[in-house]
């Protein structure tokens, strides 16, 4: 096992240096861009303007100029915000990255309990009504745009139904936990069912799916020979083999949510997270920033990937010797 | 199959955009119309009225009339025909998913054969391409391509690519599915080159173009025709996402992203603006799966026993 | 006075609908199994041997599945039980070995796990006896080193290690029948005999009868004290292991045993059953074996029913003097 996660360790900082070399070149090598400026902040003097070029080697080869970016990045770390000029990137970053945390774990569980339930409730009632609805909610809420539904909640909650039913909902925005927990779970509510929804269906679906296949496997036949009940069979040998590939598909998801993949749900719920950062950023065109964002959602991505892949190994002894 | 039906029907509406809009509600759906004025039970009235709710401030745009030649959904912040805009903002966003998927289902048969059969060096350099688009979180490298290319253009050497055009989306958008799709199709090819038919076939001096075309691709293609729809409907989420913020289809083209994005300024007050073309793409992406799952499930002969839907 | 049968099955039938037609996997087998007992049922595949002993134990789950006739296990009837009451059954007196050994064990617990989950299904044992048994019993078919093996997974070990570790499970609570579909097919020829031996001195250890269900006359030759050879879902031949081999009476049991490869045989090649087995979608009304047989005569246009003396029962409309001659004709 530890040779195994050594190898995938390494691997996964190979990637990650790959991708921080191609967020240079297409941010501050693509033709038509003058990075010095992007740098500098807005408005800044010609003096400000010489001294970014000298500092991040802009005159420099190419490879200089990726060194110096990756040495402001992460060892200087006075990367400033174009926008808001003197605003330190990094920190930014960071102040944003708990928000995220929160919408997505709080999603994650929701949606993994609706999904695996639903995936179970679908398997073993084949064939009976319940079952082609949840394989229908699941397509419905794999086509659904994120911020489409999300506005549609808005739309529901805080205008049509706000005064009746959804007095209580919040307009949006943030409140920190250590706050006041109540409102911080109240404001999160409707995100959270949000980004679950979309991927409950998803979750159901796959799971059946696995759940079927089990079901028909050999070792299923074996086990009720062995005269167990039909619940037991489901749940502690077709469900844990099954769960094998949920696990990978979760941490590939969570991942990518936590990197910054909930951008338009943030957006579109005024919560001031990492993907809400991104989007603003995009906005302005503010590069460092949105460098800096790109960089931390893609090391979550290859870090889960690493968690995956270790995790599977765990859970799947046959992958072990491999 | 009821899924191709409704796609059918959804396409085709589409196509007659410039139709409609031209001979039966005689709306020119992209110019501002700020000012203009409809005719609505015997009246000519404006399309951007005052406010009487609320605070009674500013103008808002007509609501929906529920009649087909004359402002059926009413009327956006910019006085255009809402409907227009939606069957003009189908036509473009049905054009960008289908060429995306074609392009990006393309460029995966050519990787996934080339790095399942040939193997060895060719395999390593395209897994590693593979690998390395793949961990760019998805929609953030959409997001950093669209932002730079989009706005200024794209020229390099004898390529030059305007700013606003189609092709910039498209491109993208097929670019980061390629891994999606090429990794499974990998997998196949690898698995069937084990297989005892090809080893005859190679044992028996065929050419490698000549099993990859008459072997292979016959074996790959119903996964193909699997996954062509599927990724029309998700290239048609990222290019709504993409548009929604900003840096995928530019006005005065329109999609259905670029429509709701338009209409969130108004949604409290003339909801839609935003809602139908964001239902659209429920639907017609739902078609897409459902066709999807149905390809899946008539090529596979043991699904027809498990009774999916 | 012989003792009750441990099984009795009468006129069992099992029935597919599909598409094309119903499919008659097993149509009409009546044979019994005394206490310890073997038993092989022999047949081609796609003779309904499996599908018989599975529908018995309801095993085959497709809803299409129509099961008639009557299956009395201990003199009780099990045709037609629901799953909880043949839960205890299962497993606790009657317990199954499946062909393929690399896919019968659930790939993410130990041997050791699936063991006692067997053993606390059906008694009373805590887990600390339940897995002394268990390393017990792996000592008894003869894993080395149970201690330490039983806590590998299945993958760890070999085809035929598997296979042993199988047989340790469904012995496990001491059952009265033991099923067996094709133990060895899926080993090599020396694991087929060394399970086989396992299976023989087993048998003796527990009292229990076996029915082993296997397409190679060889091993029935081997094991069993009785055979039921079927064909096409019927049962064509039936009686003691030496009568059946002796003085085979079913053209079709000829056919199987004329393709037993023997030492001493001065034939060069082994004679094959001409003709493909019947697909049992096209059982003709007659009997099943005709196409291929090379005696058929015009009766044959009627089924035959099982009949004979002294144990040996065969379903065919030949005279014993016919056979007698056929048997002149044929010895060089």
């Amino acid at each position: 096992m530890f040779s195994f996660t050594l190898r995938r360790a390494l691997s996964a900082l190979l990637v990650l240096f790959a991708i921080s070399i191609a967020v240079f070149l297409i941010f501050f090598a693509t033709p038509g861009v003058d990075p010095a400026a992007r740098i500098a902040g807005r408005s800044a003097s010609p003096a400000t303007l010489a001294h970014v070029r000298a500092a991040f080697g802009l005159n420099r080869p190419i490879f200089i100029r990726y060194l110096l970016m990756m040495d402001h990045l992460f060892i200087k770390r006075d990367l400033t915000s174009y926008v808001n000029v003197g605003l330190k990137v990094v920190p930014q970053v960071l102040k944003a990255a708990p928000i995220t945390l929160a919408l997505v774990s709080g999603a994650a569980v929701i949606w993994l309990t609706v999904g695996i339930f639903g995936g179970i409730v679908a398997a073993a009632n084949r064939g009976k009504f319940i079952d082609p609805l949840v394989m229908f909610i699941g397509i419905a809420a794999v086509s659904v745009p994120a911020y489409w539904l999300g506005e549609v909640v808005n739309l529901i909650t805080q205008s049509r139904l706000h005064s009746s039913v959804f007095s209580w909902v919040p307009s949006g925005g943030y409140v920190s936990l250590t706050q006041n927990p109540f409102e911080w779970a109240l404001h999160l509510l409707f995100p959270w069912l949000t980004l679950a929804a979309l991927y409950a269906g998803i979750y159901a679906r796959v799971l059946r799916a696995e759940l079927v296949n089990a079901m028909n496997e050999d070792y299923v036949r074996t086990a009720r020979a062995k005269g167990l009940s039909e619940r037991r069979i489901l749940i502690r040998h077709a469900l844990r083999c099954s769960l094998i590939s949920i696990v990978s598909l979760f941490g590939l998801d969570f991942g990518a949510l936590i990197g910054g993949a909930a951008l338009l749900t943030e957006v579109v719920f005024g919560l001031p997270g990492v993907g809400m950062l991104t989007y603003t950023a995009l906005q302005n065109l503010d590069l460092p920033v949105i460098m800096a964002c790109v960089l931390y959602g893609s090391f979550f991505v290859v870090l889960a990937n690493a968690v995956v892949d270790v995790l599977y190994a765990f859970l799947d002894p046959r992958v072990r010797v491999a | 199959m009821g899924a191709l039906l409704v796609l059918i029907f959804v396409a085709l509406i589409c196509l007659c955009a410039p139709l409609y809009a031209s001979d039966w509600a005689h709306v020119n759906a992209f110019s501002s119309n700020i000012n203009g004025r409809f005719f609505i039970d015997g009246h000519w009235r404006s399309l951007l009225q005052a406010n009487t709710q609320g605070l009674g401030l500013g103008v808002s745009p007509v609501g929906p009339t529920w009649h087909l030649n004359n402002y059926f959904l009413g009327a956006d912040s910019q006085g255009r025909d809402v409907f227009a805009r939606l069957l003009y903002g189908g036509r473009d966003s049905l054009l960008i998913g289908t060429a995306s998927a074609l392009i990006c289902v393309l460029l995966a048969t050519i990787s996934g054969l080339a790095a399942g059969y040939f193997g060895g060096v060719i395999d390593w350099i395209v897994s590693r391409l593979l690998d390395i688009t793949w961990a760019f979180p998805v929609y953030l490298l959409a997001i950093s391509l669209s932002v730079i290319l989009v706005t200024s253009g794209f020229s390099v050497g004898p390529v030059h690519i305007q700013a606003g055009s189609l092709l910039l989306p498209i491109i993208i958008i097929a670019l980061i599915y390629v891994p999606y799709v090429a990794r499974p199709l990998r997998g196949i090819v690898m698995t069937l080159k084990e297989r005892e038919f090809i080893q005859a076939a190679i044992g028996s001096g065929a050419s490698d173009w000549r099993i990859l075309r008459k072997e292979i691709l016959p074996n790959v293609a119903p996964s193909i025709i699997v996954f062509f729809p599927l990724m029309v409907a998700f290239n048609m989420l990222t290019e709504s996402a993409l548009s929604f913020l900003g840096v995928g289809v530019q006005p005065p083209n329109a999609s259905w992203g670029t429509i709701i994005n338009d209409g969130l300024n108004l949604l409290y007050s003339r909801p839609w603006v935003a809602m139908a073309p964001g239902l659209m793409i429920v639907i017609t992406a739902g078609a897409l799966n459902l066709l999807g799952d149905g390809f899946r499930d008539a090529f596979d002969p043991k699904a027809k026993l498990r009774g999916s839907i | 006075m012989p003792e009750s049968p441990i099984l009795k099955v009468s006129d069992l039938k099992v029935t597919f609908a599909t598409r094309q037609g119903p499919l008659r996997a097993v149509d009409g087998l009546s044979f019994e199994v005394a206490p310890k007992e073997v038993v092989g049922i022999v047949g081609e595949s796609g003779s309904g041997k499996s599908v018989s002993m599975y529908s018995m134990l309801g095993l085959v789950r497709d809803a299409n599945v129509s099961i008639t006739g009557s299956v009395k296990f201990n003199g009780r009837e099990i045709l037609g039980l629901t799953d909880r009451e043949m839960q205890p059954i299962r497993g606790g007196e009657i317990g199954m070995i499946f062909q393929d050994p690399m896919t019968a064990l659930t790939p993410v617990y130990t041997v050791g796990w699936q063991i006692i989950e067997q053993l606390r299904a059906h008694t009373t044992m805590t887990k600390v006896q339940a897995r002394e048994r268990a390393i017990e019993l792996l000592a008894e078919v003869g894993i080395p080193d149970p201690r330490t093996r039983v806590d590998n997974y299945p993958h760890e070990f070999s085809g035929g290690m598997r296979q042993r570790v199988v047989i340790a499970m469904a012995l496990s609570c001491n059952p009265k029948l033991l099923i067996a579909d094709e133990p060895t097919t899926a080993l090599d020829v020396t694991t087929q005999a060394q399970i086989l031996d396992l299976m023989s001195k087993l048998q003796e250890t527990y009292n229990s009868s076996i029915v082993i269900i296997t397409h190679d006359m060889g091993v029935i030759a081997e094991m069993a004290h009785r055979v039921v050879v079927m064909y096409a879902g019927r049962p064509a031949e039936i009686g003691n292991e030496i009568d059946v081999v002796r003085h085979p009476r079913h053209p079709y049991t000829w056919g199987l045993l004329g393709a037993v490869p023997r030492v001493e045989s001065r034939n060069d090649r082994l004679a094959t059953i001409p003709g493909n087995a019947v697909s049992p979608l096209d059982i003709p009304e007659g009997c099943a074996f005709a196409d291929r047989c090379a005696y058929r005569m015009d009766i044959c246009t009627k089924r035959p029913q099982l009949q004979g003396d002294h144990g040996h029962l065969d379903a065919c409309w030949l005279t014993d003097e016919q056979r007698v001659s056929i048997r002149s004709k044929a010895t060089p």
